[in-house]
């Protein structure tokens, strides 16, 4: 007991200080995907819902292959792909050397690329919601189209879309552990780091499946405190 | 030529061709991994989404937390927790004859997939139960059906046709996710992919397998749809 407790232990010899560093890596990489990867799920959103068909057809094929293919495999893709063509910009643009991509930029990318994919239904519902009438009412208000969809629509996006934003945000948490396979040092990659140095993996993995649940518990909390403010106004 | 090396030949994508093979390979593994755990976890859902909403008070409590702990955290922490955690206590497993199990990584990945799919399906049906209108037990039991049979013959009938999107779904991310077994050195298609390109450098070999793991997602939605419109018919008359 002793000795785990010492291993877990902050200073030099424990891994809890790591461990509490990267706890702070997976909720910054969450956080930094999350508005980057809801701001284009709304524009997706948006783009399905146009008259033109190229772009709702274009809107649609977005979705169904971030939806598709492997949250593992986007990372791969856009990672390598991402080292890929910022070496040939680089050698293009006439510099020598290598380059090489941050492993959280492009954790950042894949993950936002695909909460956009799965937050653009949770929009194209929320939108669904309001009816008609207010978009008319706007227009004999004489508010124009931006207008009317940034002071009319918008606020009111947010409360229907909440509880499945809130999804969203729960599955984007637990989908950052993949992002230590690319070396981004966050929880799990700590954990899988502390597991080679002393051999110790259920100890280990067991933390870190805890700071994810506490992580998993507060969002979940805070979510349903949000939802109760959102819904302040409307009688249940 | 073996037929796997087609699609590249014909392509006359170097890599794919002589991948090919061991690609197929890998989705034949994909496959089992998702089919099997997929199937066992929809066997063990029922029994917990019943359990939590009609079990003992210590049961529910014991089921919640259960499909809390798997729903609230990474299934690559999970598969890791089991992989190389439960492999330390190897003296254990072997007094147990229980070592075979824990050795391999394809029955730690079996039964990660299979106890994490369980919780979300256990969740689904809890939920697709307790949509139902309560006057259909109250029917059933007027017509002095026994328990059992309310359950078999009323509710879960209906409560798998309300749930069969969401269970769809659930099978859907487990094809998704199943490409983390190929980070406990499985070759399942990601890992082949992974392989393929360790050798070749070339990035097309991971566009290739995106558009398998799509062309299989595709298929279950396709399925899944034909699946739906022709269980619901007697509900599309009205």
């Amino acid at each position: 007991m002793e000795k785990y407790l010492s291993l877990l232990s902050f200073g030099d010899t424990g891994w809890g200080d790591e461990l509490l560093q990267g706890a702070l890596v997976t909720i910054s990489i969450a956080l930094a995907t999350l508005p980057f990867g809801l701001a284009l799920g709304l524009l997706v959103a948006l783009a399905s819902r146009s008259q033109s068909k190229i772009i709702s057809g274009l809107a649609t094929l977005y979705t169904t292959v971030f939806r598709g293919v492997p949250e593992l495999l986007t990372l791969y893709i856009i990672y390598f792909g991402g080292q890929i063509l910022l070496q040939r910009l680089w050698s293009g643009l006439g510099f020598s050397g290598s380059l090489s991509i941050s492993p959280f930029l492009a954790g950042m990318m894949a993950l936002g690329l695909v909460l956009a994919a799965f937050s653009s239904e949770v929009w194209v519902g929320a939108l669904n919601s309001i009816s008609k009438g207010q978009r008319e009412g706007a227009a004999a208000l004489g508010l124009t189209r931006g207008q009317a969809f940034r002071l009319v629509v918008l606020p009111q996006l947010f409360r229907v879309a909440l509880p499945g934003l809130g999804n969203n945000w729960m599955v984007l948490l637990k989908e950052t552990s993949l992002v230590s396979v690319i070396t981004l040092q966050d929880v799990m990659f700590i954990a899988t780091r502390a597991n080679v140095a002393t051999k110790e993996p259920f100890l280990f993995f067991s933390a870190a499946l805890l700071i994810y649940l506490f992580f998993s518990i507060l969002s979940a909390w805070g979510i349903g405190r949000m939802e109760m403010r959102a819904n302040r106004g409307f009688a249940r | 030529m073996r037929w796997c090396e087609a699609p590249g030949f014909y392509i006359g994508h170097e890599v794919l061709e002589r991948y090919g093979c061991r690609m197929a390979d890998g989705l034949v593994l994909t496959l089992k991994l998702v089919g099997i755990s997929s199937t066992l976890g929809f066997v063990l859902a029922i029994g917990l989404g019943l359990l939590r909403l009609r079990g003992p008070k210590p049961v529910r409590y014991a089921i919640a937390g259960y499909t809390t702990f798997f729903r609230g955290t990474p299934l690559l922490c999970q598969l890791f927790l089991i992989y190389y955690g439960l492999g330390t206590f190897r003296v254990f497993w072997q007094d147990l004859g229980l070592w075979w199990f824990f050795r391999e990584p394809f029955y730690c990945c079996l039964l990660a997939f299979t106890v994490n799919t369980a919780a979300y399906q256990a969740e689904i049906i809890r939920g697709s139960l307790q949509a139902l209108p309560k006057g259909q037990m109250e029917a059933g039991r007027a017509l002095g059906m026994r328990p059992t049979a309310i359950f078999l013959k009323i509710e879960m009938p209906q409560a798998l046709l309300i749930g069969l999107r969401p269970l769809g779904n659930e099978l859907i991310t487990m094809i998704k996710v199943s490409a983390i077994a190929s980070l406990v050195t499985l070759f399942d298609l990601m890992g082949a992919t992974r392989l393929a390109f360790a050798r070749s450098f070339d990035l097309s070999i991971y566009l290739w397998a995106a558009l398998i793991y799509l062309a299989l997602v595709e298929i279950i939605r396709r399925v899944w749809g034909l699946m739906e419109t022709r269980l619901t018919r007697h509900l599309a008359m009205r």
